[in-house]
């Protein structure tokens, strides 16, 4: 390297070893420099390409590579063209237990032992298990012993399976008029024969739960709603007088349209309330009405949980006699839309997916999260684009408003079990059902309020005071039924076998 | 042997030259193809050039401040070198933020950009504010109009 002869340069012919040490100085620097300058082209190509890539997505380009259309039940299918909500709609399976819920199918039963006692004579004392996500519904019903112990009527489909083009096939079978300007006579006659079958022929009908045609209309991708229990329902609500500051729509078809036509919520809610309404579809109150088992949701006194224990009372009503007080008892199913809607939340215009299905962003495309879950569990997406506050601060009031309600469900049930126990006591010591009548009523009043909090899956953040109304009105019912068990109607004394000849004092048979 | 030496410099020289070129045009053009230059704009539809903003873009189209004031208006100092100070400071942490995706969602403003926007309520409205002394730029002490009048920036809030 530095054999170089010393008039080898002849800009420097005497400076052997400088020279050639400043040279190759050069050189080297020259090559860093051609090294860094590569690093740095690298690195703005790579940025270059991360731009690239954001563009591409800004645009959100749907590729249509399956034809959709009214029939298409197999979510995989609809995956195809929107691959992005069918990824977080399959993440519907996950089990994840929150403080006072989630998705895990724990027995609650055995959590709550009271509740045996509450359910005594009916199915649900047998099992009761915490729901699972969406993508295990139909599953679910098809395990519960509710159904493999019981007979059910193929109602229960309505809601636990993508039912609709079976309704539809069905419908048409039974002589509804083909054609797409049929589709809801389709569906509404198909129902009628589906909810009069037993649960398992009607099982047979389907093979999916919820997909995304029980929300959207293929073609479009608008939302829809099709289930014809929750049509009519929200129908017999619209009918009524009840003011519905949630749903603005229905109090503007009462004002303009009401000669027309029925309402319509495909036609006449907004996209926001739309947003709740599907969701309404099934997450709701509801009974089987009649001979034919159709399913009923009980809405045209308004939405309230006295509204609707008034609307059973007119209709008669009765889920099961109570097997220990002989009470004519209702169960309540799971009406988070009831609540929902007497809460803060619904009145501010806040819908159910943009708590339950926040939009999220993958790069720069904002999508719904199709993985429908509790909040709690996404804090920052679902509670934070409003409530500009911590996540642990939003989470501790939330469960905050879920222990206190948690703490009133618990006095509610020592309350409804007492009342169970003295009624059950003054049976057994020979009272009449007379004697006992004013007591069963109020056991009815109380287990349906209790039950309507129970049941429903929010723990009383839907409507945090509304819960708390319903569970002080309850226990109050509870208590009042204690003190209407009359000790002198009362009269055969345990020990006796001489029952016929007990007599009462005929003021105390109202 | 004479050439060698001079000549290795040379090719170094013209190599470093060319990278260099060639860094330099790439960079224009992504410069370019990123929109760079509408960041040193006043005009709102740079600040949603990538989306995230869209929200906060569409809520200010139809907020009362809509016709009295941009982006920059609210959201960055009067001042000239300020402005392109704090343009240099949320550039640079938005275009991590974006390019790397590890940003916090829902967006939520920064103290210090909160300072900045508090300054600048009491600017344009100092005729209003005579006599208050809402402590602007003061993080600690600041009253903070938009506490109450978020409203007016990007429109009612769900």
């Amino acid at each position: 390297m530095t054999t170089t002869p010393p008039d080898a340069d002849p800009r420097s012919p005497d400076a052997v070893s400088p020279s050639g040490r400043k040279t190759r100085r050069l050189i080297w620097m020259l090559a860093g420099l051609f090294a860094l300058t590569v690093v740095a082209t690298f690195a703005v190509l790579l940025l270059y390409q991360n731009i690239v890539t954001r563009k591409a997505e800004a645009t959100q380009h749907v590729f249509r590579v399956v034809e959709l259309d009214d029939n298409t039940v197999d979510p995989e299918l609809w995956g195809k063209n929107y691959p992005r909500q069918y990824d977080s709609y399959k993440r519907t399976v996950d089990i994840v237990r929150t403080k006072h819920g989630g998705s895990e199918a724990f027995q609650k039963l055995d959590e709550f032992p009271v509740w045996r006692r509450i359910f005594a004579g009916y199915a649900f004392a047998v099992d009761y298990r915490e729901e699972r996500g969406h993508a295990y519904m139909l599953q679910d019903q098809l395990e519960t012993e509710r159904v493999t112990h019981f007979q059910q009527p193929g109602s229960c489909i309505h809601c636990h399976a993508s039912v609709i083009p079976a309704y539809m096939k069905a419908g048409i079978a039974a002589g509804a008029p083909r054609g797409e300007d049929h589709r809801e006579e389709q569906i509404r006659k198909g129902f009628e024969v589906m909810c009069a079958m037993p649960f398992s022929e009607a099982a047979k009908e389907v093979s999916h739960p919820v997909s995304c045609i029980d929300c959207h209309a293929a073609d479009t991708m608008d939302l829809r709603v099709s289930r014809p229990a929750f049509l009519e329902g929200i129908r017999a609500l619209a009918r009524s007088a009840e003011p519905t500051p949630h749903l603005p729509s229905i109090e503007r078809w009462r004002k303009e349209e009401k000669p027309g036509r029925d309402y319509d919520p495909n036609l006449d809610a907004s996209r926001q309330e739309m947003r709740s309404l599907v969701c309404a579809q099934c997450h709701v109150e509801y009974y089987f009405r009649g001979e034919n088992k159709l399913v009923t949701y009980p809405w045209s006194k308004g939405l309230k949980v006295e509204q609707i224990e008034a609307y059973y009372d007119e209709v008669g009503h009765v889920d099961w006699t109570h097997a220990e007080t002989g009470a004519k008892v209702l169960k309540a199913q799971h009406p988070e839309f009831e609540l929902w809607s007497q809460g803060i939340h619904a009145r501010s215009g806040v819908s159910c997916a943009d708590c339950h299905m926040p939009y999220v962003r993958e790069g720069a495309i904002k999508v719904s999260s199709h993985h429908v879950r509790s909040p709690l569990l996404n804090v920052a997406q679902s509670c934070q684009s409003c409530h500009r506050v911590p996540e642990k601060e939003i989470l501790a009031r939330a469960e905050a408003i879920q222990d206190r309600t948690a703490d009133l469900l618990r006095r509610g049930e020592e309350a409804v079990v007492s009342l169970i126990v003295r009624l059950a006591d003054a049976k057994a010591k020979g009272a009449d059902d007379a004697a006992l009548a004013k007591s069963r009523e109020l056991q009815r009043k109380a287990q349906w309020r209790l039950d309507f909090v129970s049941a429903e899956n929010s723990t009383g953040f839907h409507a945090p005071q509304e819960a708390a109304r319903i569970l002080a009105e309850a226990i109050d019912y509870a208590r009042q039924g204690e003190l209407a068990i009359d000790a002198r109607a009362i009269t055969i004394p345990e020990k006796s076998d001489d029952r016929a000849g007990a007599g009462r004092p005929p003021s105390e048979l109202k | 042997m004479k050439l060698p030496r001079p000549s290795l410099r040379v090719v170094l020289i013209v190599l470093v030259v060319w990278a260099a070129g060639v860094l330099g045009g790439l960079g224009a053009y992504t410069f370019h193809y990123a929109e760079g230059l509408s960041y040193f704009s006043n005009d709102p539809k740079a600040c949603v050039n990538c989306h995230i903003m869209r929200e906060q873009y569409d809520g200010w189209l139809k907020s009362p401040h809509h016709a009295v004031a941009t982006c920059n208006d609210c959201h960055t100092p009067h001042a000239f070198i300020p402005k392109y100070l704090s343009k240099a400071e949320n550039g640079f942490w938005h275009s991590k933020g974006f390019t790397l995706q590890d940003f916090h969602e829902p967006i939520m403003i920064r103290r210090h950009n909160s300072a900045v926007l508090q300054k600048n309520c009491v600017d344009c409205h100092s005729n209003l504010l005579e006599g208050l002394n809402p402590h602007a730029g003061d993080a600690r002490r600041m009253l903070d109009c938009v506490h109450c009048h978020r409203e007016v920036g990007h429109g009612p809030m769900k």
